[in-house]
């Protein structure tokens, strides 16, 4: 009896659970290569998440290593979430949130608008536009802090220019009225380059022949810019303001090398907040509390914002 | 044979008298923070290495990183520094977290007294619990926050004139906190050789320490005190007194009125950068930098002089300096206590006054000479015997950021009034020391 076709196929995949390799299942290979990284899963980012849950309700302190920590219970979240000083802090957080990414979407978009038209001397131009993200954040700040020097910074003198004003009757970093927006200039500067790159991704996705199809349909490049170019190039922006809303969230060596949080405590964001809860005063409890608050509000945020992309990127 | 034997004998003692000697020099490290009297260190510690054979490396850190970096390492139970020439707040978290060897064994068995040593610097730098004779460091850097100022613009003919014309007074160094503000306001906005100068530079730092060692030095001089009875920490009444209410608004009027714009981060570093750059008359900072500043070859040797902070209703200066203790994680300990007993000697502490170094050894302080070796260490001695600290606590960390943020809220940010401020911190400092248990 001759081997048929399909026969042949049949026995030269053996079933799954009987093939072997140097004597290990598909299901011993398979946890050979998945395992490490699940290991490293739970030791790097499982492990600590719980453990920083369990300190949550303690009164731990990093630096007392000879004092037994005491079970708390919802004190450290009490504290927290009736501190008026913490609230003025997330307010900072979400003014600087807010308006980084409102004028690095509206400048980074027209940028690459503007550089997405051919013309003589763009990819220059673009080399020149991505410089400022990158460099290091801490130099960025040390840069910008002369620059708002109100005795010899150039900036103070620009607007001095313009305004007629002395350039040392400002304090850009030293004014409770300036300083935040100080950093949101800063912030701007450096990281509008990369909402303008992720832009410019998305203009050059759009295929020609949509617009030549608008133009036979005699419509205007105002029409074509919003039935167009906005909707195709909106993934693109959302997707560039979930970045910087997660980076900037996060923000802390630019704002630290610039103000340091002050004057007062005006542009104290959130990050700086807890690293002086957490390694300066060493409230390893309270600030592991404080970690899970903003755990929780970014994810919880995130995982709307994820769902509103993908229905936006499913039309 | 016998030959093999001797060859081999000679060879094995040899080996071991090497690696006897091997055992006994080590390699010490010093940690402190990165200034000038920390090079003077490694300039004096040349003579401990040829005396005892032990070589010694130094870790010294940036001013700004100096507490984290350090504290981060203690904590740890680090083993980078045998030795550390730790900030004297940090005296109380040292001795209770078992970072700091005791010394009171060794002390006792090397005859070295601590009445041998300034009163206020044993008490301030080395113990724990405050004024017990329990000592966990040496004290090795006598300091206070004092001031200097332009003695050439102060001599000058036309700014005396318009000073007196001004006030009705001399210009001359300020005998209390009102006269340096008024002295510094004059200063303000002034024309000198063409150039805009200002009053004075303070410190106004918002992120370690800067603005409270700053407002202390006026809240001092007014009769401020931590407790109404020492030990009890009972801060209400005391920390916010009207005193306390007027100093730091004083302090605030300063910061206001009498220094250059754009210094509303500052601390040492820029208090020196705006005296040396001839932008300001007057500038505070620690006695440490002193000595540079007299060598400055702008504006040092016949254009600075110096003075103790005034006093106001009391004398008052707030504390520097630091005692140099024994790591308790080191495995070098025999070796960095040989390094104290030396420091310790009379003759080394008056070579480290010489290198300078501010020793706080009676014998170099009570010398008949002292005064006049320097032109600030007669300002140093007054100084000295009117300090005060802040809290030495374990928790002095979370003491001093709640005191940061309040003082700076106030002082630079204009939010709310100083019976405010002062009330805000006492509530800080009342949960704080609840969490301790203490309260």
């Amino acid at each position: 009896m001759s081997d048929t076709p399909a026969t042949i196929a049949a026995n030269a995949t053996p079933p799954r659970m009987a093939r072997k390799i140097k004597g290990l299942s598909d299901r011993a290979i398979a946890w050979i290569f998945v395992g490490p990284t699940i290991f490293l899963l739970l030791a790097i980012n499982i492990f600590p998440l719980i453990w920083t849950i369990r300190l949550s309700f303690t009164n731990f302190k990093a630096n007392r290593i000879n004092r037994e920590p005491e079970w708390v219970g919802l004190r450290n979240y009490e504290r927290i979430l009736t501190d008026t000083d913490i609230w003025l802090n997330m307010q900072a957080t979400a003014h600087f949130l807010f308006w980084t990414i409102f004028f690095q979407v509206l400048i980074g978009f027209t940028l690459a608008y503007l550089i997405n038209k051919k013309f003589k001397g763009n990819d220059l131009w673009t080399t020149i536009i991505v410089l400022p993200m990158m460099l290091s954040p801490a130099v960025v700040g040390n840069f910008w802090k002369f620059l708002y020097q109100p005795q010899i910074g150039l900036f103070n003198y620009i607007i001095a220019f313009f305004t007629g004003k002395d350039p040392s009757s400002f304090e850009m970093l030293g004014s409770v009225n300036l300083a935040p927006w100080s950093i949101v200039i800063v912030d701007t500067w450096m990281w509008t380059p990369f909402v303008m790159l992720i832009c410019l991704a998305g203009l050059r996705s759009i295929p020609d022949y949509i617009y030549e199809a608008a133009e036979v349909d005699r419509a205007s490049k105002l029409r074509q810019f919003f039935t167009i170019t906005i909707p195709m190039v909106l993934p693109f922006l959302m997707l560039a303001v979930l970045f910087r809303g997660i980076e900037n969230f996060k923000m802390f060596d630019l704002v630290v090398q610039l103000t340091g949080g002050g004057p007062g405590s005006t542009t104290e964001l959130t990050s700086i907040n807890l690293k002086r809860e957490a390694f300066e005063k060493w409230r390893t409890g309270y600030a592991s509390a404080y970690a899970i608050i903003l755990f929780v509000t970014v994810f919880g945020l995130a995982s709307i914002y994820v769902k509103a992309l993908n229905k936006v990127k499913e039309r | 044979m016998n030959n093999y034997k001797l060859a081999s004998a000679s060879a094995l003692s040899i080996a071991v008298a090497s690696m006897a000697s091997t055992a006994q020099a080590e390699d010490l490290t010093l940690c402190w923070a990165a200034w000038d009297p920390a090079n003077a260190l490694v300039e004096l510690s040349k003579e401990f290495e040829t005396q005892s054979g032990h070589s010694m490396s130094f870790e010294f850190i940036p001013w700004p990183n100096f507490a984290d970096r350090m504290l981060n390492e203690l904590n740890s139970g680090g083993k980078l520094c045998d030795l550390l020439i730790g900030d004297s707040q940090w005296i109380g978290g040292g001795a209770e977290n078992g970072h700091y060897v005791k010394l009171n064994d060794f002390f006792d068995a090397e005859s070295i007294s601590m009445s041998d040593f300034a009163d206020a610097t044993v008490y301030a730098y080395s113990t724990w619990p405050k004024g017990t004779p329990n000592y966990y460091a040496l004290p090795a850097m006598g300091d206070a926050n004092g001031w200097f100022y332009r003695k050439d613009w102060f001599a000058r003919d036309d700014i005396k004139a318009a000073f007196k014309e001004a006030t009705g007074r001399d210009l001359a160094e300020p005998k209390s906190q009102k006269e340096l503000l008024e002295i510094a306001q004059f200063f303000q906005g002034r024309e000198i050789d063409g150039k805009t100068v200002y009053g004075a530079s303070i410190f106004t730092e918002r992120g370690s320490e800067g603005i409270t060692m700053g407002v202390t030095s006026a809240l001092y001089p007014w009769g401020f005190k931590y407790e109404n009875t020492p030990g009890e920490y009972d801060m209400d009444g005391a920390v916010n007194s009207p005193e306390a209410v007027e100093a730091l608004e004083f302090y605030k009027e300063f910061y206001e009125t009498a220094t250059p714009p754009g210094y509303t981060n500052s601390y040492m570093g820029e208090s020196l950068d705006a005296f040396k750059s001839g932008q300001v008359a007057m500038a505070m900072n620690w006695f440490a930098f002193f000595p540079g500043l007299y060598a400055d070859p702008n504006t040092g040797g016949d254009k600075i002089d110096f003075f103790v902070n005034p006093p106001q209703n009391n004398a008052g200066s707030t504390l520097g300096g630091q005692g140099i203790s024994v790591v308790a994680y080191s495995d070098k300990q025999d070796a960095a206590l040989e390094y104290i007993k030396w420091f310790a000697q009379p003759d080394v502490q008056s070579k480290w006054w010489d290198l300078g170094g501010y020793s706080a050894h009676n014998s170099v302080l009570n010398d008949p000479g002292f005064k006049d070796s320097a032109p600030f260490a007669g300002d140093f001695l007054e100084a000295m015997g009117s300090v005060q600290d802040f809290w030495q606590e374990p928790a002095y960390a979370e003491l001093l950021l709640a005191m940061q943020k309040r003082m700076h809220d106030y002082v630079v940010a204009d939010q709310g009034t100083a019976q405010e401020a002062l009330d805000k911190l006492v509530e800080d400092w009342t949960e704080v020391f609840e969490d301790e248990g203490k309260l």
